[in-house]
């Protein structure tokens, strides 16, 4: 496709002039409904990164970065993992099944065995798409489909049955206090008392790195790589598809769920309904703006964690409802992704003419 | 269980699989041309949104700004949401077949912007939550009593299943039903139908042969909106809700496209895959949980049974079900 093309275009030129056209449209929503769009991006601006809101950006920030990685990292590999919502909400039950089995003594033992607990479980969710992918050629973007819809009801049926405290409230009991990890207040009191962001931040910023590794400076992030540009090309070079899919969709799940630990023991500190709240299908708008890079994923998190914040004070100062970031989550997803190619040949065509005209 | 109760479960799962059924087929023509669509539930839940809307302010009466009209509201209502569903449907088709873009990431950017705008639109329309105003009498579809429904209740055993079961729903679950053998007879005995199905299995062979393989992808790509629009019509129009509420097509969509795939993309098995999803809903509204002696079933199980039989079929263990060979493929003319 890259008829031409240098390389700052591909990566930084068209995704940003994707997201303007994002950006415009979304301006062209909020003055449908009747309100100043320059007057909204103020308010959004200065609620995500205001003393008290950096606090909420960041936490939703962290949840962005495990689910974003978790797409990107199946899309390397050429699979769409639409699951992150399933995976990332059964994660939240392996966070719950292991905080809840022994009174933790530190919060550094526990947040290691919740993360594992996390990848266990989300890692787990992934695996039987993965397999029938893998063996039977099922299409994982239905089976993941699917299993979005089964783990939510598995999670229903826990939590008013097996898991459920005590009471009326489908939730389970209270994580002991020793699993408490600290939030980002407790590090550097500058951030505010209330804002639920968390250590796991560096988690979500570690794991960034972890997948850098992974995808460019080991041999099976090469044969991840390959297989996504070429499954014929890479079978014949030896690499086994089953293997492929199986690692990658393992990891892809296990990232996924590793957002329980931000959500379920950074800040509810039980399992509760509904914990990922969209957080899943982010990951798609995250990885397609990232570029499927670990760097753009991380920014993009950002970018979508200051949306999600902003999104709630446009409710409180300006009366727009909360689901304006849906549907700016929704043109972002259609401009840098499926329309991107409005772009791209535009662009192409300007530099074969510009590349012409030098030579 | 008598036989009352089985005839009430029946006819919950007549109405409740309805819009699985409009859907379902909207997946077909879509799915058959070779174009993926997860974007179903979002054409429907914004056709539901339009339908709701419209209706309404053709309802209101003149001196509250609205068109003060007495009969069809629900007809202009059902315009209104084939209307924006086929605008959803266009803008999947541009993506995909235009700027050959990812058609799965382009349905699920439908979805979600379908989901985002409605609560919106309703809110700044409204003011009440993203709900539309309640609905009555000629601003929804009403029920249809069939001819002689009444002076036939008194048979026994038919009566009763003709007055309850087959009389007295609206007419677009007529319509579903009666799209089924239409969608049957297009896709399977006329020269669309044959364009249709072949741009889907060999879109190559298909342009050789002079025809254009981008124009017969639209007309699937809108008979899909099309159908989407009277699903989401039948949600809000035709339903107990009489009105739209947030979120209304509650996975829907995707359990329609689930019945298409348990279907293996045949219209005939998708008026069966749908009345047995219609009824497993049907059952699990009805009981909490069932109670089989040796163990219960819980309720969550039943909600989830459409979607792991879906899995079991994709997984090919009861028979494979295999999608058009060219399904997600954007297709580049050779030059």
């Amino acid at each position: 496709m890259n008829k031409g093309l240098p390389k700052w275009a591909d990566i930084i030129l068209i995704p940003f002039l994707s997201l303007m056209l994002a950006f415009l449209v979304s301006g062209l929503v909020v003055m449908f409904i009747g309100k100043d769009p320059i007057e909204a991006v103020k308010v959004m601006v200065s609620g995500a990164l205001g003393k008290y809101g950096i606090g909420y950006t960041l936490y939703y920030t962290t949840s962005f970065i495990f689910t974003g990685l978790s797409v990107a990292i199946a899309f390397h590999a050429r699979m769409f993992n639409i699951g992150g919502e399933g995976q990332a909400g059964i994660g939240g039950v392996g966070v719950a099944a292991v905080l809840l089995s022994v009174a933790w003594p530190h919060w550094t033992i526990a947040i290691i065995a919740a993360s594992l607990g996390a990848m266990a479980f989300g890692a787990a969710w992934a695996a039987i798409p993965a397999y029938l992918q893998a063996k039977r050629g099922s299409h994982i973007v239905i089976t993941t489909i699917m299993f979005n819809w089964i783990g939510s009801a598995l999670i229903v049926y826990l939590l008013v049955g097996p898991m459920q405290a005590p009471g009326m409230v489908p939730e389970t009991l209270g994580f002991s206090a020793g699993s408490s990890i600290p939030t980002l207040h407790d590090i550097i009191p500058a951030f505010d008392k209330h804002a639920p962001a968390n250590v796991s931040l560096f988690l979500a910023l570690f794991a960034a790195f972890g997948v850098w590794v992974l995808i460019w400076k080991t041999r099976l992030g090469y044969e991840i790589r390959a297989f996504g540009h070429s499954e014929k090309a890479a079978i014949y070079a030896g690499i086994k598809p089953v293997k492929i899919i199986m690692v990658a969709m393992l990891v892809s799940g296990a990232l996924a769920g590793m957002m329980a630990v931000n959500t379920v023991q950074g800040e509810a500190e039980r399992l509760i309904l509904d914990t990922v709240q969209g957080a899943g299908f982010v990951g798609i708008a995250v990885a397609l703006m990232g570029r499927s890079h670990p760097v753009g994923v991380v920014l993009a998190a950002f970018l979508f964690g200051i949306l999600y914040q902003g999104g709630g004070e446009l409710s409180f100062a300006m009366g727009i409802p909360r689901e304006m970031i849906v549907v700016i989550q929704a043109l972002v997803i259609m401009f840098v992704g499926s329309l991107e190619n409005m772009v791209r040949i535009p662009v192409e065509r300007m530099f074969v003419r510009f590349n012409k005209g030098a030579a | 269980m008598d036989f009352d109760t089985i005839l009430q479960l029946l006819d919950s799962a007549v109405r409740l699989s309805t819009p699985l059924l409009l859907a379902c087929l909207a997946g077909l023509y879509s799915e058959r041309s070779g174009i993926f669509d997860i974007g179903l539930e979002g054409k429907m839940l914004a056709g539901a949104f339009a339908a709701g809307a419209m209706s309404a302010y053709a309802g209101m009466p003149v001196a509250e700004g609205g068109l003060g009209m007495t009969w069809g509201m629900a007809w202009m209502g059902a315009a209104a949401a084939i209307a924006v569903s086929i605008v959803l449907a266009l803008i999947h088709g541009f993506a995909s077949i235009t700027l050959r873009g990812n058609q799965l990431i382009s349905g699920v950017a439908v979805n979600f912007f379908a989901a985002g705008s409605t609560v919106l639109i309703g809110q700044y329309w409204f003011h009440s939550g993203g709900q539309t105003p309640a609905l009555s009498g000629n601003q929804r579809f009403e029920a249809i009593t069939l001819p002689f429904a009444e002076a036939l209740d008194s048979v026994p055993v038919l009566g009763p299943i003709y007055h309850d079961l087959i009389s007295g729903h609206n007419i677009l679950v007529y319509m579903a039903i009666g799209a089924v053998p239409l969608t049957w007879w297009l896709l399977f005995r006329t020269r669309f139908g044959l364009r249709l199905r072949a741009v889907g299995e060999n879109p190559g062979a298909v342009d050789t042969a002079g025809i254009s393989v981008v124009r017969q992808r639209y007309s699937a790509v809108l008979i899909a909106g099309l159908l989407c629009g009277l699903a989401g019509a039948y949600l809000s129009l035709g339903t107990s809700a009489a009105g739209f509420v947030k979120d209304m097509s509650a996975g829907k969509g995707f359990i329609a496209l689930a019945a298409l795939i348990f279907a293996k993309w045949q219209p005939k098995s998708a008026l069966f895959a749908c009345l047995l999803f219609g009824f497993l809903e049907a059952v699990g509204n009805r009981y909490q949980s069932i109670d089989l002696g040796a163990f219960v079933v819980p309720v969550q199980f039943m909600q989830a049974l459409p979607y792991i039989l879906t899995v079991v079929i994709l997984a090919g263990f009861i028979g494979k079900a295999i999608p058009p060979a060219a399904g997600g493929e954007p297709y580049v003319k050779e030059r």
